[in-house]
C-alpha cells in the first residue's frame, strides 16, 4: 500500500496513549524543549482579543476557525499602522508614500513567498482569496490558445475530451470552476472517489489517471468537512507521471500544516488569507512562475500592462500581470503579518519573525502546533464518541481538527442554535460540499473546527452543550 | 443580549416536531409545490387537494430541522378546510409579522402558528419557518397539476 508520511505536509495518525512521549512529524519523540514551545503556542490564545467575548452570556468558544480564524492583536495593529501611517496606491508614483506602500506590498510578497517555500518571490499573487486563485487557474486552461502566452506541453489549454479530475470531497470553490472550465472546453470532470474512512481511494486514483488524457487534477489538501489530510505529494508524483499539472484548494491546511509547494511538488498552490489568522479578501495563488508566464491574464486593467495601445495590448511580467487594478494592499499587509505570527508563535513571542528567518521559524512552530492541535482532536474524538445517538464523519487516516458529526433526533440547525445559546460557536450545513454530504448520506452536519488557540475546556463546553440539546429535544 | 433557546422553541413547536401533523403524501391531489433552502439543504414537498376554491386536504413531506419540520405541521393544520383566498390572507399576514412589517398582534394569539413568532428574534431561522409557508403559496398561486 501507499506510503502516507511526507514531509511536513502529512500530520502522523499519531496517538497520545504512550503518556508524556509524542511522535512529531519527523518521527522523533517530543523533548521537553519542545514541550515548552507547546507551552508557548498554547499561550498564543492571549494575543487574539475576541476570544474574551461574552456571547450570550457565556464565554465564547469558537469551533468554527475553518469557516474563518480570528486575527491577533499583532496583525489587527498592522493594518490599523498602514491607514493610519502609510496609505497610499502603489507602483508608478513618485512621492514618498506611494514608494514606501510599494515597498512593505512587496517586502508582504517576499513574505508569503517564505511562507510557502516557493521558488521565487515572483510566483505569489495576491488576490481576493482562496476562490479567486482556484477560479484564474480553471479560467485559463478553459481560455483558447490565442490569448495564452507560450502554451506548452501540459501548459495548454484544454480541449474536447480532456478530463479534469477533482475529488469527492471537494468544496464548490474547487468544484463548480472545474465544471465551468469543462463547459467552455470541452473537457470533462469526473471524481476521485473517497472511501468510507474519508480518505481518497487511491486505487480508484489510479485507475482514473489511466483515463486519457487526464490534464488536470485539482485536489484538495484537507477537507473542510471531515479534516481528512490528503497526500498531496504522492498525488502529485502520480499525476506528473500521467503528464497531468496539479492544482491545489489549501484554503484548510495554512493555518494547520507548514506548506512548502517545493517539497509537496504541485503546479498551483491557492489560499486565503482570513483562515490563517490573516484579514479577509485577501489571499494568494502560487503557481510555478513557467505556468504563470504561459498563461493569459484573468482580470485585465490597470497594472497588469507592459504597452497599451487602442489596438493591442502587451501585458507586464508575472506576478504583475496577474494583479490587475488596485489591489489590498492593506490586506495584503496583514496577510505577511499573519505569516510572521505563526513563525515567531512558537519561538518565544519575541515579536514578529524577519523576512530571512522565517522558514525555519515556521517550521518549528508548525511543528509545535500540530502536536497542540492533535491532542485537542484526540480529545474531542475522545470526548464526542460516547455521546449517545452521535456519529462522527469519517475517520481519516491524517485528520486536521475539524470533525463533523450527526445526533439521532436533533437536526444540525437545531443543535447550531442550542450551541450558541450556550456561547459555542459551530457550523452546520452542508459546508458548501454537497456531493460530500451525498456521499456521506447525511443532508447536512454539525462541524467542530479547532485552531492550536482552542482548549480542553471548550471541547468540554461542547460536549455538555451538545447534551444539554439532547435532553431539550428528547433524547432519542 | 442573551438568547433563551426556549423563547424559540416552544412547547408547541416541539411537540409540532416529535409528532408532526399531516406529515406525508396525498395519494390524490391536484396543486403541489416544492421548496429548497440552498443554505441548509433543507427541503419541502406539499401535496394539495383543492375543490370549490377550498383546501379540503394538505400534506407535508420535508426534511430539515425542528423549526422547518413544525412551521410545516402547524400550517397545514392551520389551513386546511380553509378557502384559497382566506389561506392566502393568513400566508400574508404570517409573511409581514414574521418580517417585522405587523406587529405581532396582528395575528390571533391563541393560534399555534402565533408560537412560531418567537423567530423574530433570531432573524437567521427565518428562512427555516417560512419555507413551509412559501411552499403554501406556490401552490395556491399556481394553477390545478
Amino acid at each position: 500500500m501507499y506510503r502516507l508520511h511526507f514531509g511536513v505536509e502529512s500530520r502522523g495518525a499519531t496517538s497520545f496513549e504512550d503518556g508524556d512521549t509524542m511522535k512529531l512529524e519527523n518521527g522523533s519523540l517530543a523533548t521537553p524543549l519542545e514541550s515548552d514551545s507547546v507551552a508557548t503556542v498554547r499561550a498564543g490564545r492571549a494575543d487574539f482579543p475576541i476570544l474574551s467575548t461574552l456571547i450570550n452570556g457565556n464565554p465564547l468558544a469558537y469551533l468554527d476557525n475553518a469557516a474563518t480564524t480570528h486575527k491577533p492583536q499583532s496583525v489587527i495593529n498592522r493594518i490599523q499602522k498602514f491607514y493610519a501611517a502609510e496609505n497610499s496606491n502603489i507602483h508608478r508614483g513618485v512621492h514618498t508614500l506611494t514608494a514606501q506602500a510599494t515597498d512593505i506590498y512587496e517586502e508582504a510578497r517576499s513574505a508569503l513567498a517564505q511562507f510557502v517555500n516557493g521558488f521565487s518571490v515572483d510566483e505569489i499573487i495576491f488576490n481576493r482569496g482562496c476562490t479567486e486563485g482556484i477560479n484564474c487557474v480553471a479560467d485559463a486552461f478553459a481560455s483558447p490558445a490565442e490569448l495564452w502566452q507560450h502554451p506548452s506541453g501540459l501548459i495548454s489549454p484544454l480541449s474536447e475530451g480532456d478530463v479534469i479530475l477533482v475529488s469527492e470531497m471537494e468544496h464548490h470553490s474547487n468544484l463548480v470552476p472545474w465544471q465551468i472550465a469543462a463547459a467552455k472546453s470541452g473537457a470533462v470532470v469526473k471524481a476521485i472517489p473517497i472511501t468510507d474512512s474519508g480518505d481518497l481511494d487511491l486505487d480508484e486514483y489510479q485507475a482514473l489517471l489511466k483515463m486519457n488524457p487526464v490534464r488536470i487534477v485539482a485536489v484538495t489538501h484537507a477537507s473542510n468537512v471531515i479534516g481528512t489530510v490528503n497526500p498531496i505529494q504522492l498525488l502529485a508524483e502520480l499525476a506528473h507521471q500521467h503528464s497531468a499539472i496539479v492544482v491545489v484548494d489549501g484554503a484548510q491546511a495554512v493555518a494547520h500544516l507548514a506548506i512548502d509547494v517545493q517539497n509537496l511538488g504541485a503546479d498551483f498552490y491557492a489560499f486565503s488569507g482570513h483562515k490563517m489568522f490573516g484579514p479577509t479578501g485577501i489571499g494568494v495563488l502560487w503557481g510555478k512562475q513557467t505556468h504563470l508566464e504561459a498563461m493569459p491574464p484573468y482580470q485585465t486593467g490597470g497594472g497588469m500592462v507592459r504597452e497599451v495601445t487602442m489596438q493591442k495590448t502587451t501585458f507586464a511580467q508575472v506576478p504583475a500581470k496577474f494583479e490587475a487594478g488596485t489591489p489590498n494592499i492593506a490586506g495584503a499587509i496583514g496577510l505577511a503579518e499573519a505569516a510572521r505570527y505563526l513563525a515567531a508563535l512558537a519561538n518565544g513571542g519575541s515579536g514578529p519573525a524577519s523576512i530571512d528567518k522565517m522558514r525555519p521559524q515556521l517550521q518549528s512552530s508548525f511543528a509545535a502546533l500540530t502536536l497542540v492541535e492533535d491532542q485537542l482532536l484526540a480529545h474531542a474524538l475522545q470526548a464526542l464518541t460516547p455521546v449517545k445517538g452521535l456519529k462522527v464523519l469519517g475517520r481519516p487516516h491524517h485528520q486536521l481538527p475539524v470533525i463533523s458529526f450527526v445526533l439521532d433526533g436533533v437536526h444540525p440547525h437545531d443543535l447550531g442554535t442550542i450551541l450558541d445559546s450556550e456561547g459555542v460557536a459551530v457550523r452546520v450545513g452542508h459546508h458548501c460540499c454537497m456531493p460530500l454530504m451525498r456521499r456521506l448520506g447525511v443532508p447536512a452536519t454539525t462541524r467542530a473546527s479547532l485552531a492550536f488557540y482552542n482548549t480542553d475546556a471548550e471541547i468540554e463546553r461542547l460536549i455538555d452543550a451538545i447534551n444539554k440539546a439532547r435532553s431539550f429535544f428528547g433524547e432519542p | 443580549m442573551s438568547l433563551d433557546p426556549t423563547d424559540l422553541y416552544k412547547e408547541v413547536i416541539l411537540d409540532h416536531n416529535r409528532w408532526p401533523r399531516n406529515r406525508g403524501r396525498l395519494e390524490e391531489f391536484n396543486r403541489s409545490s416544492s421548496g429548497f433552502n440552498p443554505l441548509c439543504g433543507d427541503q419541502i414537498a406539499l401535496t394539495l387537494n383543492v375543490s370549490q376554491n377550498q383546501i379540503e386536504d394538505i400534506k407535508f413531506d420535508a426534511q430539515g430541522c425542528a423549526m422547518t419540520v413544525a412551521s410545516a405541521s402547524i400550517m397545514t393544520e392551520a389551513v386546511k378546510g380553509r378557502t384559497v383566498d382566506d389561506a392566502l390572507k393568513l400566508f400574508d399576514a404570517f409573511h409581514d409579522c414574521i418580517s417585522g412589517k405587523l406587529p405581532p398582534e396582528s395575528l390571533d394569539d391563541s393560534e399555534e402558528y402565533y408560537a412560531l413568532l418567537g423567530v423574530r428574534a433570531l432573524p437567521v431561522r427565518i428562512k427555516c419557518v417560512m419555507l413551509a409557508w412559501h411552499a403554501l403559496h406556490d401552490a395556491l398561486s399556481e394553477n390545478e397539476t
